[in-house]
């Protein structure tokens, strides 16, 4: 039996794209020095009033905006905590990811309840076929035998996360504003001696990331589930951070690990799909994560030896 | 006459919240084109006096003049607006960036609008590193190039931002004698160019090479301004090297026994390449205190961490009562009975949240008698606690006190109580009375002597000339990372030899300085 078909190299990469809008919010982060663990609660967050703000509006697109500007104020929030009230970044991102827990559980019941007088625990029935993100065949490619089948037709934000990976490296390599992240992620009494504001450099730096986020949560309940439900992100919030390690933390080689991941996480649904016990599959992806981060680490050590060995010799 | 100066600075006195006095009264004039060596010791006040010059720290009295005209400094940015450029003994860059990137952070150069002009920056750099006959390589990443070469980077970072006046910070610290005879080359050059230095150094040397006048700094107050031609090395360090207040400490001759500490041709290379150790031989014997002077970044601090197991030495053995410690832990060290007393104590010596008892036993804390391989025996750690903090005149409510909340005195106190009280044969005490008032500084030291005289080896490293001279039996004198000198007898030896010995004036013989080693 063969499952290495084009349908799933077609679902690597729809599943792939929320962990890759992620990594990418983790890649800009940790290049600035900001370390949010929060992606997985803002990607919640983003989710669910992505869902609701599209079903209210009757448009996808809006829904889509909102999520985004959710992800860049909850990014601000955490900011605020954690650069202006110094508490340490990984509670305040604690406190998000349990928020984009708890807290949208108990959002969506009380605003359901209140727009529609039923208290509901899910978005699943708002979000129809209408007021899904659209996909699109990319003419000419999908007439391509074989590779057509497997990049053409995906969502739009498929290609947009894709474009962002370019975007990105643009943004931290190109721009002054990128030159001004990359300083304040690594010394930032460098950065601040030459009067770069090194908190408003931060609050960027999260703030692009909660976009990106907001991006992948809108995908997550608009594209890949018709709605919002609870705990839907199930991880990939993490997994983001995991990729952006491997990944080196450079946008493509981040992007390459994101696509690892979604590959795990289309081979353990492909494998199921054949009637091997759930139970079985369920830990692949999570086995490729830890080997993958072995793999990196013994890479990265022997790097690091060898510039050790060359700086020896100086 | 305003425009004979480029900096004045009138009055100037700086107390910190904390009560220190770091500047008092202190005028510095520093004429248009010229070199100013900014000397003393550390702690003199010139980093201090700098940090008010670049706008870091604001003067709690006084007045600053630039070019003749009166100005507030209230940050780096005012500095710099103001032709003032600093480059900072640890390098303000950025090291994955190149060095071009690094020149315009802050002052990016773009193109369309939007996207950084790299080559404009590597044009920039490259216009100023020929303009200023400083070579560098605008392409190559700053974590990829010498030292030397990121000096020269921070120079032109500020040159690129306008500065008339460069003020730099002890820039041979780090720099190996091949890179500073070429950075003085280009100092000398950029002086020729109309640019006004001032440079800060304890280095005799140096000064009297590339200096025009200087400002010698002690104890925080101007020892007035010289022009360096005017001024012999034995006075210079006459005005740096002097003591104040004479604290008498009564202690009878000492009676030497059993080498304890021995230390043979240690040498100690560091991550840059710099030696920092080189052939450093001495012995410490029951019943003596061994003092080493000099001024701080001699290898004081090297040696410190090669002896309490914090580094390892490239070359050399260090036994302690016969048998080898380099490479033991520090458990295994005090399980040796060398106790250490260190220099940093809010790092080295406590844990600052936990309690005076907690950090009075946590050298201890495995020992039988306070515990029973489970759980602990309070009743002893505190009867013991108790003792310590009465013993040693500890100022505090009670054991249970967070150890950071006493004055630094008292703190130090509760570091040296421990230190002392496990039965050591070997005390190091790396500056151990510094920064803490006159009554703590009078106990620790008097406890050092009876120490010592009860038959416990004691070095005692420290940059406070009273208290080597005070309380060692014998001193050495360390200066660029080797023993300058050995004196048996600390009697009749002069602050004015000692200051020649410290700044690298004088140098015994091999011979004279094998002495310490008592063979």
């Amino acid at each position: 039996m063969n499952i290495f078909t084009t349908d799933f190299f077609f679902s690597i990469i729809r599943i792939a794209t929320p962990i890759l809008l992620a990594t990418l919010a983790a890649v800009v982060g940790e290049k600035g020095g900001v370390s949010n663990i929060g992606l997985e609660g803002i990607m919640m967050m983003s989710a669910l009033f992505g869902s609701l703000t599209a079903y209210w509006t009757k448009s996808w697109f809006i829904g889509l905006l909102i999520a985004m500007l959710v992800g860049l104020l909850e990014a601000l929030l955490m900011g605020f905590f954690a650069f202006k009230l110094k508490t340490d970044i990984i509670l305040v991102g604690t406190a998000v990811n349990m928020i984009g827990s708890g807290g949208t559980i108990f959002l969506v019941k009380v605003i359901t309840n209140a727009t529609m007088d039923q208290s509901m625990t899910s978005t699943t029935s708002l979000i129809t076929k209408a007021l899904q993100i659209p996909s699109v065949n990319i003419p000419l490619i999908k007439d391509i035998p074989v590779l057509g089948k497997i990049i053409s037709g995906h969502s739009i934000l498929t290609y947009l996360a894709f474009l962002l990976v370019w975007l990105t490296i643009v943004l931290l390599y190109k721009t002054p504003l990128g030159l001004n992240i990359r300083s304040v992620g690594e010394n930032p009494n460098a950065a601040s001696s030459v009067g770069v504001s090194v908190a408003k450099v931060r609050y960027i730096t999260i703030g692009i990331g909660g976009i990106l986020a907001g991006l992948g949560g809108a995908y997550m309940s608009m594209y890949y589930a018709m709605g919002w439900s609870l705990d839907m992100v199930a991880g990939r919030g993490f997994i983001a951070l995991a990729a952006q390690s491997m990944g080196g933390g450079e946008p493509v080689g981040s992007m390459l690990a994101a696509l690892v991941f979604g590959f795990a996480q289309a081979l353990g649904i492909k494998v199921s799909a054949t009637g091997v016990d759930s139970n079985l599959v369920a830990p692949i992806p999570y086995i490729v994560t830890i080997i993958s981060l072995v793999i990196f680490a013994i890479n990265q050590r022997r790097k690091d030896q060898k510039r050790h060995a060359a700086s020896a010799l100086n | 006459m305003s425009g004979e100066y480029a900096i004045q600075m009138k009055g100037i006195t700086k107390v910190y919240p904390n009560g220190t006095v770091a500047n008092q009264n202190v005028n510095l004039d520093v004429k248009k084109g010229e070199i100013h060596a900014l000397m003393g010791e550390n702690g003199a006040g010139k980093s201090t006096l700098m940090k008010m010059l670049f706008g870091l720290e604001q003067p709690t009295e006084g007045q600053i003049l630039v070019n003749g005209e009166q100005v507030h400094l209230s940050s780096p940015t005012v500095a710099i607006s103001k032709g003032i450029g600093m480059v900072h003994q640890h390098f303000m860059l950025v090291p994955s960036l190149t060095v071009a990137e690094n020149m315009v952070l802050g002052m990016v150069p773009t193109k369309s609008g939007a996207l950084i002009d790299f080559k404009k920056a590597v044009e920039i750099t490259e216009e100023y590193s020929k303009k200023f006959n400083l070579e560098v390589d605008a392409n190559a990443k700053v974590m990829d190039i010498p030292v030397g070469m990121k000096q020269k980077v921070e120079i032109l970072k500020a040159l690129v931002r306008g500065a008339k006046i460069l003020i730099l910070d002890e820039p041979t610290a780090v720099l190996t004698s091949q890179e500073t005879t070429e950075l003085f080359k280009e100092l000398k050059n950029l002086k020729t160019q109309g640019y006004t230095l001032i440079f800060i150094s304890h280095k005799l040397n140096e000064i009297m090479e590339i200096t025009d006048r200087m400002t010698i700094l002690r104890g925080g107050r101007s020892m007035g301004i010289y022009e360096t031609k005017d001024v012999t090395p034995q006075e210079i360090s006459r005005l740096m090297v002097g003591r104040d207040v004479v604290l008498k400490v009564e202690k009878d001759k000492a009676q030497p026994g059993a080498e304890v500490l021995k230390v043979r041709d240690v040498e100690y290379v560091n991550e840059w390449g710099k030696k920092m150790l080189d052939k450093v031989s001495l012995s410490v014997r029951r019943g003596e205190i061994l003092g080493i002077a000099g001024v701080e970044g001699n290898g004081q601090k090297e040696l410190v961490d090669m002896l309490f197991g914090f580094n390892r030495p490239n070359r050399g053995t260090i036994e302690v009562n016969g048998s080898n410690i380099i490479g033991l832990g520090q458990r295994e060290i005090r399980e040796k009975h060398i106790s250490l007393v260190p220099e940093d104590r809010m790092l080295y010596g406590i844990a600052g949240t936990a309690s005076i008892e907690e950090n009075l036993i946590s050298d201890r804390a495995g020992s039988k008698k306070l515990n029973n391989g489970i759980l602990f025996n309070m009743g002893a750690i505190h009867k013991e606690s108790e003792q310590l903090v009465k013993d040693y005149t500890v100022l505090c409510k009670n054991a249970q006190q967070a150890v950071g909340s006493l004055s630094g005195g008292n703190i130090q106190k509760v570091v040296v109580a421990r230190e002392f009280s496990n039965d050591p044969v070997l005390i190091i005490a790396d500056q151990p009375t510094r920064g803490i008032d006159v009554g703590a500084t009078e106990f620790i030291r008097k406890k050092l002597v009876e120490l010592s005289r009860s038959g416990i080896a004691v070095l005692l490293v420290s940059a406070d000339l009273n208290e080597v001279m005070e309380l060692s039996d014998s001193l050495i004198i360390m200066c660029g990372g080797r023993i300058a000198a050995y004196f048996e007898d600390t009697e009749d030896l002069s602050d004015e030899l000692m200051g020649e010995y410290m700044l690298g004036i004088r140098q015994q013989s091999p011979e004279e300085i094998r002495r310490v080693c008592h063979e």
